[in-house]
């Protein structure tokens, strides 16, 4: 009998003992991230494509990158200027052939010295077409990218004959026309260099990767979470200043924010459209809502005679004076977008070849103007312009129908503009790389780099790699042409200015608005901001 | 018995090969996915061309189809655009999955059928006007307002759960995603099981058991559930599979990383592989589930034979 009621008094202590582990270990999660000298959480999205370098394209992954990797340039997290950071020197007499000398004394995370080869290798890497890399144009500027990345057929050479490795920690760089501003362009993260692991065992590589940035990889499960903890022996000036950061998968951006206002995440770098009404409320002074590189505009098929005849960059400039960009930024926006005046964006400065008021008049709202352009210009081909977006993500329906209830009032005229959405926006893209828009369609340009030459060339260039439009003119591409091959950056900037004012007299597209980056973070954390991209300066960020 | 069985499995097969076929059609009307992959930048074209074959996009869709059904039959569901197998997607998946279907099902059986019994003997009372009120609202609300409502009431204002899920997914944290997923069914399977207990009470056998003198409890449960639950297990049965593919919803609102959320990611990137493989799996646990269900006929209605 007494061994009886001895057992099931165990088993109730191995039921305390099981219950009480297992709220420990809910609770765990939270405090230990406290305990271990400042590890903030901040929410995430899964990374489109796989981790590398150069295949990275859009934000989540690249925010990974701007943690684990630092490449011969930075870009300043407050001015957006491109210091050196791995490069000792970048010398050029032409603009045209570059000497790279690295600095001595860096690392990977583990242990491997960063050198001239562990450049030049990720960069042929990158180039190379069959290793399916997404921003492999990125290394079109250099000599031999032909070769490495032909526009079809299959590769006639295995590296970049513009590369060169002359010492330990020198290279050269050959470009296939001058390009003044190139050096600016390597803080971009496709141009980071790769550790010999990279190459000997990319599975592994791949499921956690090894750079040269002040954090390293701690622990990867993919698609859920990112542990990423400070690197101790980081050479580098911009040590982080908190413990690490667990990047958590959301699913929704309202659950994540959501989160932040429960107390159960530190971070959240993209509150939700619905959110903005009650977020200073909800945070007050940690909400952030600052400019980045990003722009919307509206595009026109240029390959439609209808929109590419004499007379119709008048109808365009009527358009664009019919759209009150003001009060849609008001009161759709919340002013989390300010109204373009421009075709750059604020993020470059002054110096940088930004030129609010550039567009002038035909950026300003004036319903009698417009309506007069459009009527010489032959009015709306067809009566009516129909503006094309996505519908799946962005929720861009209802700008484009403020967009065109505007147009519709300013022309006096019900039936002026009407919204066409596209179900994806996989097949929004395909009819626009099939050329099949018949009007209107949106458009948006996040930049590369902070440069004014980011914003006109890929998108405006005669049959450049963003040119979805198609716009095309001789004057246009001549000036860019001579803006590249300027030494002076102060004159290069204002020939690329010139060039912008041709876009503005043909009205090549239409600018809306600039887009800020918006970020609410909890009491933990003191010195979060956002970088120009809109990313967070995590390494900046105190806990605690 | 046997034969029964097997010839259910042969008919599977044109339900599961036609399925199949018609998911694998609609993804493909939806366009090229390469277009997607680069973002608002295009794609240059000799990368696509090299993504496309990678991926077998440059083949016609039956000849795609017949890869890719071959491939599957060797446990090769293909790779994900992010360079992941499917597989191993599932594998991360699937088991989230499981456990919220399982506790949704548990809520169904265990408060459903309670509640539809203790209202079934109570008809007309106060309590059955009651719970017949409360199922109404459930079944009109939608799943995201109950969802939403309890997250932010339950996780935000009174503490008591995390408003996400944690990675580990948990049966714990699962509880409250749990009777948000079930709640519509649950309120369903409520009526269902009273109607059906209303309904047997007044039937032969149950008097004759009542006049036997057996004790109540073994009356309710031996004489009147044991027939009553029939088309309850036919509900239920068919709400697994439902639950699975329907928790898209749920597991967006609770960031629940399991099948709801992998499917709307691979249909918002258009990722054939993935949407394929993840709904070919569903197909599989439904045609599973409603045997499984044919099946608890005759044991629960011996006169229920099957040749």
């Amino acid at each position: 009998m007494r061994g009886a009621t001895h057992a099931r008094w165990a088993a109730c202590a191995a039921a305390v003992v099981l219950a009480a582990t297992a709220c420990g270990g809910g609770g765990g999660d939270g405090g230990s991230g406290g305990g271990s000298g400042g590890v903030l959480s901040s929410s995430w999205g899964d990374p489109q494509n796989p981790l590398e370098p150069a295949n990275t394209n859009e934000v989540q992954g690249g925010k990974v990158l701007d943690m684990i990797f630092r490449g011969l340039k930075k870009y300043d997290p407050g001015t957006g200027e491109a210091q050196n950071m791995l490069a000792e020197k970048i010398d050029t007499s032409d603009s045209q052939n570059f000497t790279v000398t690295v600095k001595d004394g860096w690392t990977f995370s583990n242990g491997e010295k960063v050198t001239a080869q562990s450049f030049v290798d990720a960069w042929n890497y990158g180039a190379s077409l069959k290793n399916n890399q997404r921003n492999a144009y990125f290394f079109a500027y250099i000599d031999g990218y032909d070769k490495v990345h032909p526009e079809s057929g299959s590769q006639s050479a295995d590296t970049l004959s513009g590369l060169k490795v002359t010492g330990p920690l020198t290279f050269t760089i050959k470009l296939s026309q001058k390009f003044s501003t190139f050096p600016d362009t390597l803080g971009y993260p496709a141009f980071a260099p790769l550790p010999k692991s990279f190459f000997d065992d990319h599975d592994a590589w791949l499921k956690k990767p090894v750079g040269n940035g002040p954090y390293q990889v701690d622990n990867y499960t993919r698609g859920s979470q990112m542990s990423l903890r400070k690197w101790d022996d980081y050479p580098g000036s911009d040590k982080a200043q908190n413990g690490g950061v667990d990047l958590k998968v959301y699913t929704d951006n309202n659950t994540a924010y959501t989160d932040l206002i429960a107390g159960n995440l530190d971070l959240v770098d993209d509150v939700p459209a619905s959110q903005l009404k009650n977020v200073k409320n909800d945070l007050g002074d940690r909400y952030i809502n600052t400019p980045a590189g990003i722009i919307q505009t509206l595009a026109f098929p240029f390959y439609d005679n209808d929109w590419n005849k004499s007379g119709s960059e008048k109808v365009r400039k009527g358009l664009s004076m019919a759209i009150d960009r003001k009060q849609i930024t008001d009161t759709i926006f919340q002013n989390t977008r300010t109204p373009a005046t421009d075709w750059t964006s604020p993020v470059l400065g002054k110096d940088g070849g930004y030129k609010p008021g550039l567009c002038g008049d035909a950026c300003e709202y004036n319903a009698e103007e417009a309506k007069k352009l459009v009527k010489e210009g032959g009015g709306l081909p067809g009566g009516q312009v129909k503006i094309t977006y996505n519908a799946d993500t962005g929720s861009h329906k209802q700008w484009v129908d403020a967009v065109c209830n505007s147009i519709n009032n300013a022309l006096d005229n019900d039936r002026a503009c009407a919204g066409n959405p596209v179900g994806t926006f996989a097949d929004f893209r395909n009819q626009i790389t099939g050329q099949k828009m018949s009007g209107p369609f949106r458009a948006g340009w996040q930049m590369d780099y902070p440069l004014i030459q980011n914003f006109l060339q890929p998108l405006y260039y005669t049959n450049a790699s963003s040119n979805d439009g198609k716009w095309s003119s001789k004057k246009f591409d001549d000036l860019v042409d001579q803006a590249n091959a300027e030494t002076d950056t102060a004159k290069a900037v204002g020939l690329f200015q010139q060039a912008e004012e041709v876009l503005r007299d043909d009205m090549g597209a239409i600018p809306l608005w600039y887009q800020n980056g918006s970020a609410g973070y909890s009491d933990r954390l003191s010195n979060v901001k956002l970088n120009p991209f809109s990313v967070p300066v995590y390494n900046e960020i105190k806990v605690g | 018995m046997g034969r029964y069985v097997v010839r259910r499995l042969l008919q599977m097969i044109p339900v599961f090969i036609g399925a199949t076929l018609l998911i694998f059609l609609m993804v493909n009307v939806m366009g090229d996915p390469i277009a997607g992959l680069c973002g608002d930048r295009e794609c240059d074209p000799a990368t696509a061309a090299q993504l496309r074959h990678e991926f077998g996009l440059d083949q016609p869709v039956w000849q795609q189809y017949a890869t890719y059904m071959g491939n599957v039959f060797t446990g090769d569901f293909g790779t994900a655009f992010n360079g992941q197998p499917v597989t191993e997607l599932m594998g991360t998946a699937f088991p989230v999955t499981i456990r919220l279907t399982v506790v949704a099902i548990l809520f169904e059986i265990v408060v459903g059928i309670i509640l539809g019994v203790v209202t079934g003997l109570r008809r007309g009372r106060p309590v059955d006007t009651g719970v017949l009120l409360l199922t109404l609202v459930v079944i009109s609300v939608p799943t995201f307002v109950t969802g939403l409502l309890l997250q932010l009431l339950l996780g935000v204002k009174w503490g008591w759960i995390d408003p996400a899920v944690s990675s580990e997914a948990a049966f714990g944290e699962l509880i409250v995603p749990g009777l948000v997923l079930a709640s519509v069914s649950l309120a369903y399977v409520t009526r269902l099981t009273r109607t059906s207990i209303a309904e047997n009470r007044r039937s032969d056998y149950v008097r004759t058991a009542i006049a036997k003198g057996l004790p109540r409890h073994r009356v309710i449960t031996r004489h009147l559930l044991r027939n009553s639950l029939i088309p309850v297990v036919t509900f239920i049965g068919t709400d697994i599979g439902a639950l699975m593919g329907g928790a898209i919803v749920t597991e967006r609102i609770f960031n629940i990383h399991g099948v709801g959320y992998q499917l709307y990611q691979g249909i918002l990137r258009q990722n054939t592989q993935t949407v394929v493989g993840f709904v070919t799996v569903l197909v599989l646990v439904f045609l599973v589930a409603n045997l499984v269900v044919d099946l608890l006929y005759a044991v629960l209605d011996p006169r229920i034979r099957y040749a």
